[in-house]
């Protein structure tokens, strides 16, 4: 990029060529084409900073952390410890306390249904979800349900994937002890009213967990701001590695809130008579962690936010909208998920051709999507399909992207129309 | 380098689009629901026997060109067969489309079912292929065991 360009615009603009090129992987032919990979709501691709970050503990600092008196022990949880301030200043939390590292999103939701869910739910209370939840945001609460004779409520879904908000406030009520909402679905695109959703569930006195797996990638996020008592992310979508997430908690219900699992690093005595916790967030962290993987995680929300993360979600706005017009004009091709609040997923069934006909054909194009129900078995019923495909974009994806998914999809029908 | 006509065949393509006793059975002696939770492919096979002679076999459902093309001449190749047969049959297929590459299928013993070959290339759609084969186990498998309790 110029100077010239660069000094007109603050932050600059953002430029997906140049982004590219931190991603090794990027460079690499599948099938002997040029690699369009458009799986990115399944998981993204590491930058070289990432990488580097890895590689760098391990070879420079590896060692356990906390309770360490040498010095690759303090390198280590320096380095462990300054990643959940990153993680932290990402969301925006109040407090560092208040980050809990965990394996995955899945398991902050695991966590929350597990130790605040069997304090504060019971017989008779109600769990209230949204008819387009990530089955790990469904079936943590049918275990809690039936452990505890509560009730799941699902708010449904219109036809264009939207919530219907009347129903949601129907659906709340005294009897609702928590709300899971998803930010932003991963099979329709559809970006949730969250902060409504906060406020309608805070009046009937429910707490509200958020999960933000999809959503933390795309665009700024800002738990204060939304107020929400739990928001979960996960570090494989965030340009990180797997393994790691993020729960936030709210300060005053973690520290109510019991353990989760026990072990080491979560207790700050132990006798056979009787344990004593450790402080929040450490109380949630039983075991050595995946510190590797929260320090990658570091190094890549740093990455993330170094490029202009709004400048980022502009991008990514503007690709969504020339790749929704580019698959209109494919006759025969029908979007599932059309909601005017909408990010970076694009689902979509063709007329008489099966999602994985498709999948395995634009597959020997290069273009890499997912084809399948997402994880969304009820997202399906409720559209009558068994399946779609699936295109979802991130930062360093280009037109060029769509472009060759558009010639794919095009021999898909020569193929099989 | 695996050509995408390895896998959707003209045979295949023509099953997918017409599909070879696909329906119902007036009065199906048993038949069997198959299901693919990956893909949310669902068949149903209903089969009609003489003594231990297929005789009768149709099968309905939704699925992938792989799927619905395997089902289609699956039907075709098995009727007339008898239930030995049959099994011995169904094993070559799931043999045929997991060998590895460099094996030669037994088109002698297959016949029209040897343009499942190029399935072979394609670990993620093995599945679709054996999917109506797995489900004409469960409905000769289930009548056994209804068999053995009568």
């Amino acid at each position: 990029m110029s100077q010239a360009s660069a000094s007109t615009a603050s932050p600059p603009s953002f430029d997906a060529g140049r982004v590219r090129q931190d991603f090794p992987i990027l460079d690499r032919e599948v099938r002997g084409r040029r690699l369009a990979y458009l799986d990115n709501a399944a998981t993204t691709q590491k930058p070289k900073v990432v990488l580097d970050a890895l590689t760098r503990y391990y070879t420079e600092h590896n060692a356990n952390i906390h309770r360490g008196v040498h010095y690759l022990s303090e390198v280590a949880t320096q380095a462990h410890e300054a990643a959940r301030l990153t993680a932290q200043r990402f969301l925006n939390a109040r407090q560092t306390r208040e980050m809990i590292f965990t394996r995955n999103a899945t398991e902050g939701i695991n966590l929350v249904a597990q130790s605040f869910g069997r304090r504060h739910i019971g017989k008779g209370d109600e769990v209230v979800i949204t008819g387009m939840e990530h089955h790990s945001n469904i079936v943590p609460w049918q275990l809690l349900c039936e452990q505890t004779g509560a009730v799941l409520r699902v708010v449904p879904i219109a036809d264009d994937g939207e919530l219907i908000w009347e129903e949601f406030e129907r659906l709340v009520g005294p009897r609702t002890k928590l709300v899971a909402a998803v930010h932003l679905s991963n099979s329709l695109g559809t970006v949730n009213p969250v902060s409504r959703i906060v406020e309608l569930a805070h009046q009937h006195g429910a707490a509200v967990l958020l999960d933000g797996a999809q959503a933390a990638y795309h665009f700024p996020v800002d738990v204060q701001a939304l107020d929400c008592d739990f928001y979960v992310a996960t570090g494989h979508k965030l340009y990180g590695p797997t393994g790691i997430g993020l729960l936030y908690g709210k300060a005053a219900h973690l520290e109510e809130m019991p353990p989760y699992q026990g072990g080491g690093d979560m207790i700050s005595s132990v006798t056979f008579e009787k344990t004593t916790y450790n402080e929040i967030p450490y109380k949630f962290e039983a075991g050595t962690p995946h510190i590797a993987g929260a320090i990658g995680l570091g190094a890549a929300i740093k990455y993330l936010t170094g490029l202009g993360f709004d400048q980022v979600a502009l991008h990514e706005r503007e690709l969504l909208a020339y790749a929704t017009d580019a698959l209109q004009q494919i006759p025969g091709l029908k979007l599932i998920g059309t909601a005017p609040e909408k990010a970076s997923i694009l689902s979509f069934v063709m007329e008489g051709i099966h999602p994985h006909d498709i999948g395995t054909i634009v597959d020997r194009e290069g273009v890499a999507i997912r084809t399948g129900h997402h994880c969304t078995q009820p997202v399906m019923d409720r559209f009558g399909i068994p399946a779609t495909a699936r295109a979802s974009l991130a930062m360093y994806n280009t037109r060029n992207d769509i472009d060759a998914l558009v010639v794919a999809l095009e021999q898909v029908r020569r193929v099989l129309a | 380098m695996f050509d995408l006509r390895d896998l959707y065949q003209e045979v295949i393509l023509d099953h997918n689009k017409r599909p070879r006793n696909f329906g119902q059975l007036k009065e199906p002696e048993r038949s069997a629901e198959g299901y693919n939770p990956l893909c949310g492919d669902k068949l149903i096979v209903h089969l009609g026997l003489k003594g231990d002679v297929i005789c009768e076999i149709a099968f309905t459902g939704s699925g992938c060109a792989i799927s619905k093309a395997s089902a289609s001449l699956m039907t075709e190749s098995v009727k007339g067969k008898t239930l030995a047969e049959v099994r011995t049959l169904s094993g070559r297929f799931q043999e045929m489309v997991t060998a590895d590459a460099e094996t030669e299928p037994d088109t002698d013993a297959l016949g029209k079912l040897s343009v499942f070959a190029g399935v072979r290339a394609y670990p993620a759609r093995v599945k679709c292929a054996v999917l109506a084969w797995h489900t004409l186990r469960a409905a000769i498998a289930a009548d056994h065991k209804v068999a053995t309790t009568e």
